[in-house]
């Protein structure tokens, strides 16, 4: 059954009109953890999200054989997602993302095409300059 | 997430990870998560609720300068 319903496609649909360059959707799963029916439930939204794009591909990998994959995109937990344009930007997705979440996995996917980041000049100036490394983790809930 | 993922694109410096959760309740307990969206920067700078790009930028600068709580 599809988690998507006919008015969730095309209102995604519209809004993944704004892609603009190639996007890459790497999904980590695991089939034989406690995990595995989330996994397949993220795999699945995933690809009906990508049916609804010509610039959207899925790769999907296994977090307990694609180990060295898995720690080049530092993924240590399933399910997850990396959201890719022209390279890697960071952007990680830890669990199915749906409600609040999933409209962020979209607008991922349109600033990860474009690389052009919806900030105010000074904010990217001030990101640019950073000297070290920044981990930002995000927790939310689906309602 | 919107203002982390959208920071990660601006910098190769910064990672962005949103995290369901009810689905990693081990990680929800280990950074004290009780209400959502909860935000933490480099393990030290911590909030919750949404907030305006300024405050955001400057919660990332205080993480960055190492002088967080």
């Amino acid at each position: 059954m599809a988690l998507l319903n006919a008015r969730d496609e095309a209102e995604v649909r519209k809004q993944l009109g704004q892609i603009r360059d190639p996007v890459k959707l790497v999904v980590f799963s695991e089939t034989l953890s406690g995990a595995a029916d989330l996994c397949a439930q993220n795999e699945q939204l995933v690809r009906e999200v990508a049916a609804l794009t010509d610039k959207a591909t899925v790769e999907t990998l296994n977090l307990a054989i694609d180990r060295e994959r898995a720690e080049g995109y530092g993924i240590e937990r399933v399910p997850a997602i990396v959201v890719e344009g022209a390279r890697d930007y960071g952007i990680r997705f830890y669990g199915v993302p749906s409600g609040y979440e999933f409209s962020n996995l979209i607008d991922s996917m349109i600033v990860a095409s474009t690389g052009e980041p919806g900030l105010s000049e000074e904010t990217k100036a001030s990101l640019q300059a950073l000297t070290i490394d920044i981990d930002i983790k995000v927790f939310s809930t689906p309602t | 997430m919107r203002l982390a993922q959208h920071m990660a694109v601006a910098s190769d410096r910064v990672r962005a990870t949103a995290i369901e959760a009810t689905e990693f309740p081990d990680l929800s307990r280990a950074y004290r998560v009780m209400a959502v969206p909860k935000i933490v920067i480099n393990d030290r700078v911590e909030f919750e609720g949404a907030l305006p790009e300024p405050q955001f930028l400057a919660a990332v600068l205080q993480a960055a300068a190492g002088n967080g709580h």
